[in-house]
């Protein structure tokens, strides 16, 4: 005879339609009437998306490297960002721009990474955030090792990481689970589920209804929510950072968002992708949702708007330019190629330190 | 005959491979319906279904250990790691599993599999996107380790590959992808995963390198040529077994060599060439050999990465250091 030793569920949650209408007023969060909250949120998702385009922009008149798109993330990055605190530790995959301006990392920053320049991840956020994370997933270990220095050392302070649909695939992912369930730690981990991994739907990832439940297979809390929802993500991330301080263990959400962009400008979508699903994914996009939303709730209006795009464009001009003047006029010396390897320089790499300064302009940017 | 480019022979190699025998499959990550990020498996689904071109859910450790798996069991998996940075998780697989297979079981299981990336720097590629890790495969015993630099070596190396019946780590240099067009016949002729090509006769210097390198060690070439200097140009193309005999060869008539590497220089496998001078070869040696490599750093972003690898400068500066030694 069999018997039930073990069962879960795993609850969506959303509290503003795509049509900018509170779904159910009687358990919307306090938080949906934050409005000036909300306003301050909304006006940082306009610069991501703003930022974005002149990223893009930039790459395809040839001043930028391959750029990878956070458009249509907005509403999931900028409420990863909002949530923490400055003192908590964020370790990024490779798109969260809007969780990063919201920690003060800098335009211009985020150009110098994807324009070839380290000094783009000396940035100005706070010091002991973690750099972007190219190799999949591996950063949700580095966050797990935060969160037990954290735990260890008795400090009331949390890391958060952030995976794609693709990356939940990998065991770097299901082992910070682990890790986190075995020693309770003060960590969240954000699936920020896009739909695609490349050119690999999630369907092809593997047949789990949701990707929240492998975060409860592994024994954490875990949840759903609609990721193009800011009201819902920033309510589940605040609930899960809350308990992770608290010493309550670590948090598993899923963010359930799509990426309108290719994967990164090297990519070609529409070679794999129908876009039919793109459009309808239009609908359901973040920024105009919560507009809609803001301004029947009277707290925003066309002008208010209007104001906003120009401030953002005027902004992200500036840090374009900004950009392009240091890699202009300012470009690191073959030299700080050594500069930053150890602590102090071996006498090894002194030796080729040296050679190299013999050849300061052979094969450079071209 | 067609002329195509590396990327392109790359393509036909696989298909004439899988056209040829029933159990080679390809998979990896986007090389399926997207054709591979570089087009490298362009068509391939198409032609074959989706069965034998595998999407595989994004996990290296998976590919490397399912490959590993497939292999073992009489399939002849062609994996794709899709960058360079990206086959690093893989190394636990092929390290403790695959060179060891034929080995640990005295021959009952065998691991005919090919892990093929694009490896190198020079295209503007982000972080994690530019090294060139052929020394760590090479260090493992029980591994091939395949570099072409050609289209047509790029064809018939690979054709060698999947059909060998062990291990071979096949690095792509993706610098020189679409450097060159080349007559291929798609003849199913393979080359030998053990020989050195001489790519030009010279008396007076060796230059001995492997994949994208070999474009500046030509041109290096062409300026000393026009110094005077008779330059003999090898592509190792076969890290891994080495073939000493061809360098040792062609040393032993000019006396003089200088090994060219992308990769860090320390304990690289130019150093595993210079070594291996220096035990057979000494005689002959009339100048200490010079290696011209990268730096031993991280490689940097690509605004700096062309400063990393060997101009042309420096390797006829070394060229002509190894010269002057009478």
């Amino acid at each position: 005879m069999a018997r039930t030793v073990a069962a879960f569920k795993v609850d969506h949650f959303q509290f503003l339609g795509p049509d900018g209408k509170l779904l159910d007023s009687q358990h919307t969060p306090a938080l949906a009437k934050d409005f000036d909250r909300l306003c301050e949120l909304y006006k940082l998702m306009s610069l991501t998306r703003v930022f974005d385009k002149k990223a893009v922009a930039l790459q395809r008149t040839g001043k930028l490297g391959t750029y990878a798109s956070s458009l249509g993330h907005e509403a999931a990055h900028v409420a990863i960002g909002a949530a923490m605190a400055e003192e908590d530790c964020f370790a990024p995959m490779y798109r969260e721009y809007g969780a990063q301006f919201y920690r003060g990392v800098k335009m211009s920053e985020v150009l110098l990474y994807w324009g070839g320049d380290e000094r783009g991840n000396a940035f100005s956020g706070p010091r002991h955030d973690f750099a972007w994370c190219v190799p999949i997933a591996t950063q949700c270990l580095h966050a797990a090792g935060a969160a037990m220095a954290y735990k260890l050392r008795k400090e009331a302070r949390v890391a958060v990481s952030v995976v794609g649909d693709g990356g939940s695939s990998k065991g770097d992912f299901l082992e910070a689970i682990n890790a986190a369930s075995a020693w309770k730690l003060p960590l969240v981990l954000v699936i920020v589920n896009n739909q695609w991994a490349i050119s690999v739907p999630r369907s092809k990832q593997n047949t789990a209804t949701t990707l929240a439940q492998k975060g409860i297979a592994g024994g954490l809390p875990s949840i759903q929510v609609d990721g193009n929802d800011l009201i819902a993500c920033l309510w589940a991330m605040d609930k899960a950072i809350k308990a992770a301080r608290e010493g309550k263990g670590a948090f598993v959400i899923e963010m359930m968002t799509y990426r309108l962009s290719d994967h990164t400008t090297a990519d070609d979508a529409r070679r794999y992708r129908p876009q039919d699903e793109v459009d309808a994914a239009w609908d359901r996009e973040p920024l105009i949702r919560l507009r809609r939303y803001l301004m029947a709730e009277g707290v925003w209006d066309e002008g208010s708007e209007q104001e906003l795009l120009a401030e953002c464009a005027e902004f992200v001009q500036q840090a374009a330019d900004e950009y392009v003047d240091i890699v202009t006029n300012n470009p690191q010396p073959v030299t700080a190629i050594f500069d930053y390897m150890y602590a102090s320089l071996p006498h090894d790499l002194a030796e080729q330190r040296a050679y190299a300064e013999k050849y300061p302009e052979d094969g450079g940017h071209h | 005959m067609a002329q195509i480019t590396l990327i392109e022979a790359v393509t036909l190699a696989m298909k004439r491979a899988m056209e040829e025998d029933a159990s080679v499959v390809v998979l990896g990550e986007d090389v399926g319906v997207n054709g591979g990020v570089f087009r490298a498996t362009a068509g391939l689904q198409q032609s074959f279904g989706d069965e034998r071109v595998i999407d595989t859910p994004l996990a290296e450790v998976m590919i490397a250990g399912v490959t590993v798996g497939m292999a073992s069991q009489g399939m002849k998996p062609v994996a794709e790691a899709q960058f360079c940075g990206f086959s690093m998780p893989m190394i636990d697989h092929l390290m403790c599993h695959a060179g060891r297979l034929r080995n640990r079981t005295r021959g009952r299981l065998s691991c005919p599999m090919v892990l093929r990336f694009p490896s190198g720097g020079g295209i503007h590629a982000p972080e994690h996107h530019s090294e060139s890790p052929e020394a760590l495969f090479a260090h493992m015993p029980g591994i091939r380790v395949v570099i072409p630099s050609s289209p047509s070596r790029a064809y018939g190396l690979l054709l060698a590959a999947i059909r060998d019946p062990d291990p071979v780590v096949f690095m792509e240099p993706k610098r020189i992808y679409r450097w060159q067009r080349e007559d291929v016949a798609d003849d199913g002729e393979e080359l030998p995963l053990d020989v050195c090509f001489t790519l030009r006769d010279g008396k007076d210097l060796t230059l001995v390198t492997w994949g994208a390198m070999i474009k500046e060690t030509l041109q290096a070439a062409d300026q000393l040529e026009k110094q005077g200097i008779s330059v003999e140009v090898i592509d190792v193309a076969t890290i891994s077994p080495l073939d000493m005999d061809t360098i040792i060869e062609s040393v032993e008539r000019t006396g003089r060599c200088v090994i060219i590497q992308e990769a860090p220089r320390h304990c690289g496998v130019a150093s595993e060439i210079a070594a291996n001078l220096a035990d057979a070869g000494i005689f002959s040696l009339l100048a200490p050999v010079k290696r011209v490599c990268g730096y031993d750093t991280v490689m940097p972003l690509y605004r700096n990465e062309m400063k990393y690898m060997p101009s042309v400068r420096r390797i006829v500066d070394a060229a002509n250091q190894v010269l002057e030694v009478s």
